[in-house]
Formats: structure tokens, sequence, C-alpha cells
């Protein structure tokens, strides 16, 4: 399985991301955001998380139209699989891979703590190696991951089962308590926690692990 | 052609720094002030000299990068 993991100005999180794919046996390619090709049979995309060109404009609005993000959107509308962490998880919501947007925190507070999830699906390549309703343990690091979609966006989301991840305890005011959403092929997942941030012991819990693990069991299958 | 792009948040859309715009307002002595809202000013300078092509321009800008309409309404000034 081979993922590639896009290093954009200001990208804090990538060595992280990276190292995670590959304890889990994944290949990995570092991606310059003015590349404008991915290397060969890249399975996976790892969007990671960060400051992308400062948060100027809009977090992850320049990210999104940077060189690379074409070839990113191209791969994802072939039915490539696209992970975005954090401001990953931004910049694809400016990309219109995924639907909503993420504000300003509620409590205008960057929140830096780990944080309770609930499973939502386990129903996608993300996910699998959880249950549904199974609770994990995952760090967040963020100042804009209060996620925003109209009433009608949220009810197809819901109703498609569609959201990934929610908070126990609301921590930034996003609607519906939701902290990751897929895509409609359930090949992209967006999410503001970090999972790649608890994947070994060190870290002090590995409950992140299991996304990666699944992720490279069921993409070198494929 | 100077063109200037005003981008606020939907209403409708919670907007948490102007209700702590408003809040610290209210702690300053500024009684009454039942609502604030915070956006952007974007002032752009412009080779073209032709306004109606200016206006169409800036729009595709502000659809593609410049607002998020998602969230956010925009307006186009060309002066």
């Amino acid at each position: 399985m081979h993922a590639a993991v896009i290093v954009f100005p200001g990208s804090n999180c990538d060595r992280d991301l990276a190292v995670a794919f590959e304890r889990a046996g994944a290949k990995v390619s570092m991606v310059w955001h003015k590349d404008t090709a991915l290397p060969e049979g890249v399975d996976i995309i790892g969007v990671p998380g960060g400051f992308s060109f400062g948060d100027y404009l809009r977090c992850g609005a320049i990210a999104a139209n940077s060189p690379i993000c074409r070839s990113v959107v191209a791969h994802a509308e072939k039915g490539g699989y696209v992970l975005g962490i954090c401001n990953g998880f931004q910049v694809l919501t400016e990309t219109g891979l995924l639907p909503g947007v993420l504000l300003r925190n509620a409590n205008l507070k960057y929140i830096c703590k780990p944080v309770d999830l609930r499973v939502e699906t386990a129903d996608s390549p993300f996910t699998a190696g959880y249950d549904a309703g199974q609770v994990i343990t995952v760090p967040i690091a963020h100042h804009d991951g209060n996620y925003y979609a109209d009433a009608e966006t949220l009810k197809r989301l819901h109703g498609d089962a569609r959201v990934a991840f929610t908070y126990m305890d609301n921590p930034n005011g996003s609607v519906d308590d939701i902290a990751g959403v897929l895509s409609s092929n359930r090949r992209v997942l967006g999410m503001m926690p970090h999972p790649e941030r608890m994947a070994e012991p060190l870290h002090g819990g590995t409950q992140g692990a299991p996304m990666f693990d699944s992720l490279v069991a069921q993409l070198t299958n494929a | 052609m100077k063109a200037r792009v005003h981008v606020m948040l939907k209403s409708g859309v919670l907007d948490p720094q102007g209700e702590a715009v408003r809040h610290a307002l209210g702690q300053l002595g500024f009684d009454g002030v039942e609502g604030v809202r915070q956006g952007k000013v974007i002032e752009l300078d412009l080779a073209e000299t032709d306004a109606e092509q200016a206006r169409a321009t800036v729009t595709e800008m502000c659809e593609k990068l410049l607002a998020n309409t998602v969230i956010e309404s925009y307006s186009v000034e060309i002066a």
C-alpha cells in the first residue's frame, strides 16, 4: 500500500502522519505542494494537520488552490482514497471534496487536549477497525474546528451514515457534535481529531492505530 | 481600476468573533449593541479598464477563492 502525504508551508503533522502510515506497513512518499503530479501507484493521500499558508484568508483556502490539490481532487474523483486530518479536513472542505466548513471554535480558544469520540459507523475503510458505537480517545489541537453545514446537508450526512465520528463532550461548538465526515463514496474522510498522534504506546495510547491498520489491510488487498 | 470586495458571514451562521466583540463593547460601557457581525474587506488593483469585465472577473475570484459561499456572502464594488 502506497500513501502520499502532502506537505504545505505550515504543515506540522506531516511527519506524524507519515510515521503512522509506515508503522501500519505502508510505503510513504512526501509530496510538496508545488508538485503537480502524485507519485505513480498512490493508493491513498494524507492531507496533514498544521497551519498551511498561515491560515491566511480562511483556514485551508490557499492550500486548497495549490497545484498539488488539483491532483488530490482528481485522485478522489477517480475513486481514490483521501484522509484529511485537522487542517487537512479544512483543506478538503475548501476543495469541495467534503461538505460543510470549519468555523472558529465557539469559545474562541485554541483547544489542545485528548477527547472522547464515538465511532458512528464502521462502514468505511477508515473506520472498519472499530465497532460502531465504540468510544476512542484521540487528541484534538485546533482553533477552527467548529463544524458547520446547513440543515439539508446535515440531513443527507445523517441519512447516508456519513458522520464518521462525533464528540462525546462537544469541545468546539460543532453542529450535531460532528468530528469527522465521509464523502458519498466513503473513500474520503475528514476529521479534526488526530488519530496519528495516538498511534503507538509512547503517544500514551494506540486508539488511533486501527485506522491506519485497517486502511493498509483493505487497500493492500484491493 | 480598483475593486473592493466585502465578505460577510451569511445570516444564520454563528459568528463567535462578532459575539466576542459585542461582549467586549458591553464591558466598555457601550450599552445597546444588539449584534456585531465581523467580515473582511479585500481591495484589489486590477489592470482591467472595463468596469463590467472587472466586475465579472472579481465575481469569479469570489466564487473560487475570496469567499466560501457555504457560509459567506460577498459584494463587489468597482471604482
